[in-house]
């Protein structure tokens, strides 16, 4: 099965945008099969038929008691369906505020996720961690959605319906997972040359792993000194113009946070795995994997290279 | 006075130069040589844009494929976009317009002939330029080429920061320029069907063609204009430092999308209308009835136009409007389905009872009546605004609406081009082609579009160059690009039949599919002059009631 299948919801509001559309969907398969059927119908009754007398049929100009059925009927159907859809409107954008959500603020940048977990020090890019909900330990969470540059859209269709991310602009959206996993999406809002490869991927996790997750996020970075090389190459080049390190003099803000790169299992936005031989490759020529991508190529030497991949591989 | 005393103006056709002929062409004023124009500029441009939507069927037929570039990709798609709505589909329109509404409320040409030459070559630079930006864009360096903001062009891709060099300005100047020409053309549509209709014809006997192009030139004012306008806000600010679209200094994005889509909704009826149109002049005549219900349809299309614009915000469900807008939008979206309902229909009352002759403009007008009914209820589907916040973006909207624009609005392009070839040329095309292309192009067009609602629900959006495998993707995508093929192959034998025909056909006599229009009663092709005597008219079918006498249509309307 697809994972990003949009009928295969497994959080609140994914789940109420289901229902609803298995009805439209029905009502929508009912007016399909008596008016694809009436066009059947017209068409092998009414065709011209060899021994015709080849005189005009009788005109016919109209009559009122017809316009008017197909006019009401037509008119209660969309009532029908305004009504229903009306209501998931409601019930979605208008959500009571549950006691204690988890509150994260999500920005789009080309052509990656930010994730800022507000009062928990957690800062990250691209893998965003959730806690899963279940009725006797209900644990929301609303998403802030902002853009640093152009457009984008967040798009998970197994948690929830998308939302836009604009620039100048505040949207936000709740999701609530009932199921623990990884679900997978990607930007719905074109927003530059690699769009494409602008991918989502969110854990729902269980509430212990959840909070060891947070508790490892927050800490700065540890490395040793066997990196020392690596570790000095990445403060002076360019690197810590747009990336931080926590704890380091890295502490650029353009760039996705590296202080926990090793925790995540993706580079580029979701689109690579994170194995050295990727990551290495990343940063000698980022558009090999993915062009168009902002981070340029720095140039560095083959042993520069290597250092360099050590000292990040050591940020867990 | 005798007749021959009158020096009657001689055929010198065969003594022209070339050269003689083109310039007659160009300086032509005639509503039928610019519709003529009109029709070729735009079957030209279907060729490239369809050539373009080739190519980015080939990168898609499997995930991770490599054959052109993101950045050409993203051109790929902002110009297919732009191409097929600003050059092909509204100058094919309006060729249409131009060489049939004189002749059927008995004119001898367009209102304002000057006007209308203005019009199409207006039409004609701006798209000209648009394509000059594949050479002439390049501004600094790896900025040039083609546009590659979509064919929306949503701020702020647009503005100065994230599109450098000159490309954003050759589309917002093409599209401004030929918008000009829109504009210039619908008034001229409307002053003509005001004031020049023949003796007899008021409105409510005008064939159901014209009433349908008097509302889509009505739309086509009310919904070219704020395009122009935000056209000329976004120049301002990338060159006079205007903030409208600037969100970096305080502009609004979201200001955009309403300016594109309050021109952007309408547009699809501007399409679609002329689409009803022909299906509403075709299929009377090969089911050999009148119209159904002639003032209920005039009414759903008056309808379809006023509710036209107040729906375009539906575009927008996903950028965080208040519950109360999303409502609105939803009520006002939903409720257009009832007047197209209703002329859906008529239209199936029109063919009740009748005798339906089968030639080929009768087939494309029965299967538009079958996939615009699927696209009005995929279209259902995606007015409820929750059911929007999944497929909004999906591939499930590129399905919706070339379900809409080919299966709805070329397919009926089609039957009127094999309806009027006859007319225009003189010459009919051949039937067995006509056949075979239509065969081609419904199994082309449904393995294209029915297939590619799927992706869309299994979570593809639109405007990716590649795709990730193991979503269920790839094999939906294979088929879809197979679906390709099929359809270009029926262009050719479509091309070809014309070609042919136009050559080698043979005469079609001035009314070959006895039929009950203005048109029909003068010559195939018709003179300079359309009529040598201006018609009278008594009812809405006048050679109805000229090969009828014994029982007119005058006495029953």
């Amino acid at each position: 099965m697809s994972p990003t299948n949009i009928f295969a919801p497994v959080s609140a509001s994914a789940r109420s945008i289901f229902e609803l559309s298995i009805f439209v969907l029905a009502v929508a398969a009912v007016i399909f099969v008596v008016v694809f059927g009436l066009l059947a119908y017209c068409v092998i009754r009414f065709r011209k038929r060899t021994g015709d007398n080849g005189r005009e049929p009788a005109q016919v100009y109209g009559s009122n008691q017809v316009e008017l059925a197909w006019t009401v009927i037509p008119i209660l159907i969309v009532v029908t369906l305004f009504l229903a859809t009306a209501r998931v409107i409601a019930d979605i954008q208008n959500a009571k505020r549950p006691g204690r959500p988890v509150e994260v603020i999500a920005i789009g940048h080309q052509f990656w996720w930010e994730y800022r977990f507000p009062g928990l020090n957690v800062v990250t890019a691209n893998e965003l961690h959730i806690p899963v909900s279940d009725p006797a330990n209900p644990a929301p969470t609303h998403i802030t959605l902002l853009s640093a540059d152009t457009d984008h859209s967040f798009w998970v269709p197994r948690l929830a319906g998308k939302t836009d991310l604009i620039p100048n602009r505040e949207n936000s959206m709740w999701i609530e997972p009932t199921e623990t996993g990884l679900y997978l999406g990607q930007c719905a809002q074109y927003c530059g040359t690699q769009h494409a490869k602008m991918l989502l991927r969110v854990y729902v996790q269980s509430r212990d792993e959840f909070d060891r997750w947070i508790q490892e996020q927050s800490q700065p970075a540890q490395a040793g000194k066997a990196v020392s090389k690596g570790q000095k190459i990445f403060e002076t080049t360019a690197c810590i113009n747009c990336h931080r390190v926590a704890g380091t003099a890295a502490d650029g803000r353009f760039g996705p946070d590296l202080t926990h790169l090793m925790s995540r299992e993706t580079i580029a936005a979701g689109s690579t795995p994170n194995t050295a031989e990727n990551l290495r490759l990343w940063l000698k020529n980022p558009a090999a994997l993915k062009p168009g991508a902002r981070m340029p190529a720095m140039g560095l030497a083959d042993e520069e290279l290597d250092a360099l991949t050590a000292y990040l591989q050591t940020l867990r | 006075m005798s007749s021959d005393s009158i020096p009657w103006p001689r055929p010198r056709a065969a003594t022209r130069s070339f050269p003689e002929r083109v310039h007659e062409w160009v300086t032509t004023v005639d509503h039928k040589r610019l519709g003529i124009m009109y029709i070729v500029y735009a079957l030209i441009f279907l060729m490239i844009g369809g050539i373009e939507a080739m190519i980015m069927r080939i990168q898609l037929i499997h995930s991770h494929n490599d054959f052109v570039s993101p950045q050409v990709f993203n051109r790929l798609f902002t110009m297919h976009g732009t191409t097929m709505i600003f050059f092909v589909a509204m100058p094919i329109l309006f060729g249409f317009a131009n060489y049939l509404i004189p002749l059927m409320i008995g004119a001898r040409d367009m209102a304002f002939p000057r006007l209308n030459a203005f019009g199409f070559w207006l039409t004609a630079f701006g798209g000209i330029f648009l394509y000059f930006s594949f050479v002439g864009a390049s501004g600094l360096y790896g900025a040039g080429g083609a546009p590659d903001v979509g064919w929306f062009a949503y701020a702020p891709l647009t503005s100065q920061t994230f599109s450098r060099g000159h490309s954003t300005d050759y589309w917002i100047l093409a599209v401004l320029v030929s918008g000009f020409g829109s504009i210039a053309t619908a008034i001229n549509i409307l002053a003509t069907i005001f004031c020049m209709r023949c003796r007899g014809m008021t409105l409510g006997k005008m064939p159901m063609l014209v009433w349908l192009y008097l509302t889509m030139a009505a739309l086509v004012l009310l919904a070219v204009s704020p395009l122009s306008a935000a056209q000329i806000m976004l120049l301002v600010d990338r060159y006079l430092g205007g903030h409208f679209f600037d969100t970096q200094a305080g502009g609004s994005a979201v200001i955009w999308m309403h300016f594109f889509w309050i021109f952007g909704h309408p547009e699809v009826y501007v399409l679609a209308i002329p689409a009803f149109a022909f299906a509403s002049e075709i299929i009377p005549v090969f089911s050999r009835k009148a119209i159904f219900g002639y003032p209920v349809m005039v009414a759903a299309a008056l309808a379809i136009a006023f509710i036209a614009m107040s729906v375009w915000a539906h575009h927008m469900f996903t950028v965080g409007m208040s519950s109360n807008a999303n409502t609105f939008f939803v009520l006002s979206t939903m409720a257009i389905a009832v007047p197209t309902g209703i002329k859906i229909f008529n239209w199936l009352a029109t063919m009740w009872g009748g005798k339906l002759h089968f030639k080929t403009p009768m087939l494309f007008c029965i299967a538009f009546l079958f996939q615009f009914l699927t696209a009005g209820l995929t279209g259902v589907m995606l007015s409820s605004a929750p059911f929007d916040w999944q497929l909004g973006n999906s591939y499930f909207v590129v399905a919706h609406f070339h379900y809409v624009i080919v299966g709805g609005i070329l397919f009926t392009l089609f039957g009127a081009f094999y309806y009027w070839f006859p007319k225009m040329t003189g010459k009919m095309y051949n039937e067995t082609l006509g056949k075979l292309h239509f065969v081609l192009f419904v199994i082309g067009f449904h393995l294209t579009f029915d297939f590619m609602h799927i992706p869309g629900l299994l979570g593809m959006p639109r405007r990716i160059y590649t795709y990730e495998p193991g979503r269920g993707w790839d094999a939906l995508n294979l088929i879809v690009t197979i679906g390709v093929f099929f359809q270009a192959t029926a262009i050719l034998v479509f091309v070809g039949n014309l070609l042919w025909s136009y050559f080698r056909g043979e005469p079609a006599g001035s009314d070959p599919w006895d039929a009950w229009t203005l048109e029909w009663s003068t010559t195939s092709p018709p003179p300079a002059y359309n009529f040598p005597v201006l018609p009278v008219v008594k009812s809405r079918r006048p050679l109805w009631d000229l090969k009828h006498p014994e029982d007119p249509d005058w006495k029953y309307e």
